[in-house]
């Protein structure tokens, strides 16, 4: 099969999708523009424009240096998830020229342009379209296009103008994409460009070098293939209705959403996929959409599940003249494994998820919490709190020492000295010990800063009063007060 | 006296509630008592929180779920939502004002129609008259030396819809997990 190979190589990308944001973009271009990163303990030079360049930064650099040697500069932190999001954005915006499009490292693409010049009049046409396109967009770009993938690589990371096959023999090594040890070993021997290292015999070359470099060699002049693996389309889990009159009662509504749900389901289920986020937008006949949001405690693609969960929601619907167009849409999936069911399958809380999820819309899914344990002996934190949706029940709970079974934040007590004392005031009450028992020491986690415990070491008493409350005080001998913290049964 | 075994757990299905010091203590008994999941309903804002380390002894804190509502109707809706998907055995409520009738009946019928129980905890004297029951509950000291971890407690019924006012005054043992009447003569 014949092999037409563009490759895209944008040498400022982060720079450029940061700038092309920015209002100063457009007359940016002659101010010096780096964005930085923290690494090994200092910020460096991540990425910056062609006027930085020309006053003599580059990559790597540390950023004190370079406001040393501009003062003018100006910086940004890097952000390298979004410019490999930008980066799958143009993927994306590439297929306009031919459907198989692959990434290329972190700031280039490869698109196999094999049977699509003639749409856009030729190679040169179209190259000269996407460079265009390109630089309107405000991103600097090589492009070149070659047989095979590697050579379209060199040209547009080398630089030459001239053609794969005899352009390439002039290009230095590290076009074709070696490791810098091999490269520096290379240019030691003095094999400088491509066509140093062809005019070797390939048996001196691989014995010395290993095999990567004849493997490069040979992809570079095609010899040997290499595929680029072009990006799959993300599946997209929305389905619609359009009906042919406007409804209004909430029963069709809910039929109408029924048909969808069955339809989403089977999507989702092909994908291995449960919703865990859906929305309903329900399109009114003058213009107006009413959306009703759905979160659930757990993955689900059951739609006899979901559906009674929608009703609450359907029915605060105002649907003014009628509803003529539905859409429901999963925004947020999970992977939900397709499980076997056997007598041996301890039994579902399926009621417990559908009930969290109705009572999570109504008072949000992160205020239905369960406890977790946890390993520490301060008492506040002797366990977890996570949103129930989140998070699985774990076990087994040990309780080493008699714990209350309330906790609320210290009430100080007026009390002097290390002992418990016999008469005391709490809420309003007065109290009388009648027995304690303690001192439980507990010292503070200096591991953790909390300002709880700022005032240090405390010994926790039980103290049983004449009145029947059990509380559980304590006494701060490095900061002397007596606080109340929780009560026992 | 009356057997306590007779009144306790509380007729289920319905709602009942608790007033006193040890209302909590009673709650997490007769979830170790019904066994299931618990689902504790409160408003957010409340300073003191149940805490696992200490109610373990009563029952595993897996089963427990705790709801925050932003306010005092967010309880009684989520409440009732949980009562009547009969998903969990007990939702206990910690209410910090008075209920009417109407909210306490939408209560009574959601237990009803999900086959679960609730409990409300509620301050002194705020009862409505749809309960079932009323339980107040209030520690007592134990004066026996030899048992300082003890949970000594006493529980009256102060309303019943249908039977007697009785008393009694229990203990809970974390080793088999349920509560046991204390005779007087041992005291």
């Amino acid at each position: 099969m014949r092999k037409r190979v563009v490759s895209m190589w944008f040498p400022r990308l982060p720079s450029d999708r940061v700038l092309r944001a920015c209002a100063i973009g457009a007359a940016g271009d002659s101010r010096p523009f780096v964005l930085t990163h923290h690494e090994k303990n200092t910020d460096r030079i991540y990425c910056l424009n062609r006027a930085a360049e020309a006053r003599g930064l580059h990559r790597g650099m540390g950023v004190s240096d370079a406001r040393a040697y501009c003062p003018d500069m100006q910086s940004r932190p890097a952000t390298p998830q979004a410019d490999a999001r930008f980066l799958q954005m143009l993927a994306r915006w590439s297929k306009r020229y031919c459907p198989w499009v692959g990434l290329d490292g972190t700031d280039g693409l490869m698109l196999n342009i094999a049977g699509a010049e003639h749409l856009f009049n030729g190679e040169a046409a179209m190259l000269d379209d996407m460079r265009h396109r390109l630089e309107r967009a405000g991103l600097s770009v090589q492009i070149a296009a070659a047989e095979t993938r590697g050579a379209a690589w060199a040209l547009t990371h080398y630089g030459a103008t001239t053609r794969a096959s005899e352009g390439l023999t002039s290009l230095p090594v590290a076009a074709l994409r070696l490791d810098a040890k091999s490269d520096t070993a290379l240019q030691r021997l003095g094999l400088r460009t491509i066509g140093d290292l062809m005019a070797l015999p390939r048996a001196t070359i691989a014995r010395r070098f290993g095999p990567d470099v004849t493997l490069r060699l040979d992809q570079a002049m095609g010899a040997r293939d290499e595929v680029i693996s072009p990006l799959t389309e993300p599946p997209h889990y929305g389905v619609r209705m359009t009906l042919p009159e406007p409804i209004g009662l909430s029963g069709d509504v809910m039929a109408g959403t029924a048909r969808l749900l069955e339809r989403l389901c089977a999507k989702l289920k092909d994908q291995d996929m449960g919703a865990r986020r859906l929305q309903l937008s329900l399109r009114l006949v003058d213009q107006g959409t009413q959306q009703i949001e759905l979160r659930l405690a757990a993955p689900m693609r059951d739609a006899t599940r979901i559906l009674p969960l929608f009703e609450r929601g359907v029915g605060a619907v105002d649907a003014g003249f009628g509803i003529d167009h539905l859409r429901l849409e999963a925004t947020q999936v999970e992977r939900l494994l397709q499980t076997q069911i056997t007598s041996a399958t301890p039994s579902r809380s399926d009621g417990l998820e559908d009930l969290i999820t109705r009572l999570g819309n109504r008072i949000g899914l992160e205020n239905i919490q369960r406890f977790l344990p946890a390993d520490s002996h301060i008492p506040e934190r002797s366990f977890q709190i996570a949103p129930a949706a989140y998070s699985t029940a774990q076990g087994p709970w040990v309780t080493l020492r008699p714990r209350p079974l309330r906790l609320f934040a210290p009430e100080a007590i007026t009390a002097t000295g290390p002992r418990p004392p016999r008469h005391f005031r709490w809420r309003r009450m007065a109290l009388t010990t009648r027995r304690s028992t303690g001192p439980e020491r507990i010292a503070p986690e200096w591991w953790l800063p909390d300002d709880n415990w700022r005032s240090g070491l405390r010994d926790y008493w039980k103290l049983d009063t004449a009145q029947g409350r059990r509380l559980w005080v304590f006494y701060t001998p490095q900061n002397p007060g007596w606080f109340v913290q929780g009560e026992f049964a | 006296m009356l057997d306590l075994h007779t009144h306790f757990p509380p007729m289920t299905t319905r709602t009942h509630e608790v007033c006193g010091p040890s209302a909590s203590a009673f709650a997490f008994a007769l979830g170790a008592r019904l066994g299931g999941a618990v689902l504790w309903v409160r408003e957010a804002w409340l300073g003191d929180q149940i805490n696992p380390m200490g109610f373990a002894s009563y029952m595993d804190p897996q089963n427990v779920l705790v709801a925050l509502a932003p306010s005092h109707i967010d309880v009684l809706a989520a409440a009732e939502e949980a009562l009547r998907s009969g998903s969990v055995t007990l939702v206990v409520l910690e209410l910090t004002q008075p209920i009417g009738l109407t909210e306490g009946r939408r209560l009574q019928l959601a237990a009803q129609q999900g086959k679960s129980t609730g409990v409300c905890l509620i301050p002194e004297g705020m009862g409505s008259n749809a309960a079932q029951t009323r339980w107040r509950c209030t520690p007592v000291f134990d004066a026996d030396p030899h048992a300082p971890d003890s949970t000594l407690q006493r529980w009256e019924i102060i309303k019943n819809k249908s039977g007697t006012l009785t008393a009694w005054t229990v203990k809970w043992d974390a080793q088999t997990r349920r509560i046991n009447v204390v005779s007087s003569v041992a005291q």
